[in-house]
């Protein structure tokens, strides 16, 4: 055990820090919920691309750095601590990505993954449909072999972003006749083909921040299918992996909301009077946060002596979507009556930011596998227990 | 960085982990809370033999000089056996206090070797605790008396047993008069060698709370997966699943908390206090939950003196104040967080 860091570490810190101190942007980007929000966080990805820190752990032929998993974590910690604007391509690059470079032909890496890196081409998922969520082996959605194309036809949903994105990737069953999760396809599909219907879905906070998707009679190239044919559970099974495990939702997303709720409790010393309960509160999320850190480095240790980590990626989910909500649940309170003030209320002042997330704290549970489902794969494939 | 274990590190745990299974099986426990003096000299000199008292005796002193780390496991196993025994207040509080003494200091001499080869029995408090584990059980006890910590013979202390729900557990109320003769470190020393006790001690119980949560969780599922209602394992259903899911999710949480914790206290870092009640914490409520869904799960079983379950639950309840309880942790943390200054937010995990 040796918690200290490496000059190399501390210079490579050092260097995020200082690209980050110069080109933040001034003013705080729009929401990437809304058409202008997107194009500016598109824009930003831009810019980090430029730099080759978009993609850190890619390796330098793709646009990245080659960073292992410990410089990546340096990384987002200078990132998201000096609350640089939220990635708005990670479906893309943190889901399907990896997916590509373990099941993708040598041309599909070539063809996607520059792009996506750059955020040139901007991915939205396509796993639920109305009759497949937690149950996602009930999917229904069709792609028939026809030459050298695959013919879609069905409907996904809760697509994020999907009305401003420009690909999309998901399952299909493409073997007729087949059920749960045989026969299925892993496909990725232009948003521009003829036949692709986008009705935005109005999420919470009003905007059009999910969708679903319709596909009548779409053709997409046999090219587009990421492993074989009927395999694309196995592949699927992969990136859902890679969505709970570390990477989407690393620690220091959670310690900056903690360091800001820590903030927010010292300047409302009224509120945490009027309610003994609060410092505790406080106190609780930013040990809660703190442990998610530690947990991130020790599998980081353990990943790096060659050790494999299953069923833990669901206590990973557990873990950060709880701590958000609680976060956000303990800012309201402190808040108290400005709460609920919108952004365009004057007397909300700095409350409307924490309003923001705390409505899209109200989705981590549910998303990525709802947190019963979590729980589900830890009693059965953790510790054990039959189904 | 590197946040993970030598090789050697975890096989002694496994070594050690084995040797318990067979030699400390709940039915042994039973036996050994009957007894009057509730202590088995048997197996601890087994226990001893395997060179846990031992570990963390410095080399010099005919030990293996481990540090607080490899204690991180150890204190686990020891709680995962529910040892009858205050073995790691000897071999790991005791040891780190009398391994921090100056080099020529005499104790050192007189007590590590005999610590290392497991032949004595000490007892050790910290005015944190009213009571003092083992204090009828030993031959040498190191007490506070202001800032100065003294090591008075047994003999010149009169001790009233203090009977615990946890039958493991004989604490006694002592009085005893500080004598020059018994003055072991006074003053600045004193202080700092106090502080250090406090944290070594509460470490060494979090270390064995999270190994009870550890067992209440196995016996559970064991329990869950063998009961049979309408017709099938209780364990099948989801009621059940997310009991025992979450306890799981508790203790994978609490367990690089600790690890931190025990690398700070052996690097002697400043932040080594604050990360030590956050272990505590995290491994408090890792094992009380492990105990609610545990007897929740045991359905009226786990309300019986018959499953082995309560002896797991009775310790994990009796050492959650154990060198400190829940509210002096928080307002060590709280002190902190909420002072002028704290290093918070991400980059700040470990000291730099």
């Amino acid at each position: 055990m040796q918690l200290t860091y490496t000059p190399k570490q501390q210079a490579f810190r050092a260097e995020v820090r200082a690209w980050l101190a110069h080109n933040l942007p001034r003013e705080p980007l729009a929401s990437y919920d809304t058409r202008e929000g997107f194009e500016q966080h598109r824009a930003w990805e831009a810019m980090l691309f430029e730099s080759r820190w978009s993609m850190v752990m890619w390796p330098a032929d793709l646009g990245g750095r080659g960073c292992d998993l410990t410089e990546w974590l340096i990384f987002e910690e200078e990132y998201y601590g000096a609350g640089a604007p939220m990635r708005v391509n990670q479906n893309g690059q943190l889901l399907l990505g990896p997916t590509l470079m373990e099941f993708g032909t040598a041309e599909q890496k070539r063809r996607f993954l520059p792009r996506m890196a750059a955020s040139l081409d901007m991915w939205a998922q396509g796993w639920s449909e109305p009759n497949a969520g937690s149950d996602m082996a009930a999917i229904s959605s069709k792609a028939l072999l026809d030459g050298d194309h695959y013919v879609l036809n069905g409907q996904k949903t809760w697509s994020t972003r999907a009305i401003f994105a420009d690909w999309l990737f998901g399952l299909f069953r493409s073997e007729p006749g087949s059920t749960r999760h045989h026969g299925l396809s892993f496909l990725m599909v232009p948003l521009d083909a003829p036949g692709v219907t986008i009705r935005p879905i109005k999420a919470l906070n009003g905007k059009d921040a999910f969708a679903e998707v319709f596909f009548d009679d779409v053709r997409v190239p046999v090219a587009n299918r990421i492993g074989a044919e009927g395999q694309g559970w196995h592949v699927a099974m992969a990136t859902a992996g890679f969505e709970r495990g570390l990477l989407l939702r690393s620690p220091a997303r959670f310690q900056h909301t903690a360091r800001k709720l820590v903030e927010l409790f010292k300047a409302s010393p009224q509120a945490a009077e009027r309610d003994p309960a609060l410092g505790d509160a406080v106190l609780d999320c930013w040990m809660g946060a703190e442990a998610y850190a530690l947990s991130a480095y020790h599998t980081v240790g353990r990943l790096g002596r060659g050790e494999q980590i299953g069923a833990e990626s669901s206590i990973n989910k557990i873990i950060w979507s709880e701590l958000d909500l609680k976060m956000h649940e303990t800012a309201m309170r402190l808040l108290g009556a400005r709460a609920e003030l919108l952004t365009s209320a004057a007397a909300g002042g700095d409350a409307a930011g924490w309003l923001d997330g705390f409505l899209f704290a109200q989705s981590g549970p549910i998303y990525a596998g709802t947190n019963e489902i979590q729980r589900n794969i830890i009693a059965e494939r953790m510790l054990g227990l039959p189904k | 960085m590197d946040f993970t274990f030598t090789d050697d590190q975890l096989s002694f745990r496994e070594a050690i982990s084995r040797f318990l299974m067979t030699e400390a099986a709940p039915e042994m426990l039973r036996e050994i809370w009957e007894t009057d003096a509730g202590r088995s000299p048997d197996l601890r000199n087994r226990i001893a033999a395997q060179g846990l008292t031992a570990l963390s005796v410095p080399e010099a002193e005919g030990g293996l000089g481990m540090d607080d780390v490899a204690w991180a496991l150890m204190t686990q196993e020891l709680g995962y056996y529910a040892i009858p025994d205050s073995l790691a207040d000897t071999a790991y509080v005791a040891a780190g206090l009398l391994a921090g003494l100056d080099a020529q200091h005499p104790a050192r001499g007189e007590l590590l070797p005999r610590i290392a080869e497991g032949s004595l029995r000490l007892a050790i408090n910290h005015p944190i605790n009213p009571l003092v584990s083992d204090a009828q059980l030993a031959e040498v006890l190191i007490l506070p008396d202001g800032d100065d910590l003294h090591r008075v013979p047994r003999a010149a202390v009169d001790v009233q047993a203090q009977p615990s729900i946890d039958a493991s557990r004989r604490l006694g109320a002592v009085s005893w008069h500080p004598t020059p003769a018994t003055l072991l470190a006074s003053g600045e020393q004193g202080r700092r060698l106090q502080a250090q006790l406090l944290d070594r001690g509460a470490l060494s119980v979090a270390g064995q709370l999270l190994g009870l949560a550890q067992r209440m969780l196995d016996l559970s599922v064991d329990y869950v997966a063998q009961r049979k209602q309408f017709g099938k394992p209780i364990g099948s259903f989801q009621a059940v699943k997310h009991h025992l899911a979450d306890v799981a999710r508790q203790i994978e949480q609490a367990k690089p908390v600790l690890y931190r914790a025990a690398h700070g206290l052996a690097q002697g870092q400043p932040g080594a206090s604050l990360w030590v009640s956050q272990a505590r914490l995290a491994c408090c409520e890792a094992s009380w939950l492990a105990a609610r869904k545990g007897i929740q799960v045991h359905g009226a079983m786990g309300y019986t003196w018959e499953v082995d379950l309560q002896m797991f639950m009775k310790r994990a309840w009796a050492l959650d104040a154990s060198w400190g309880d829940r509210g002096f942790h928080k307002s060590r943390i709280g002190a902190y967080l909420f002072a002028d200054g704290a290093r918070l937010g991400p980059g700040h995990t470990f000291e730099e």
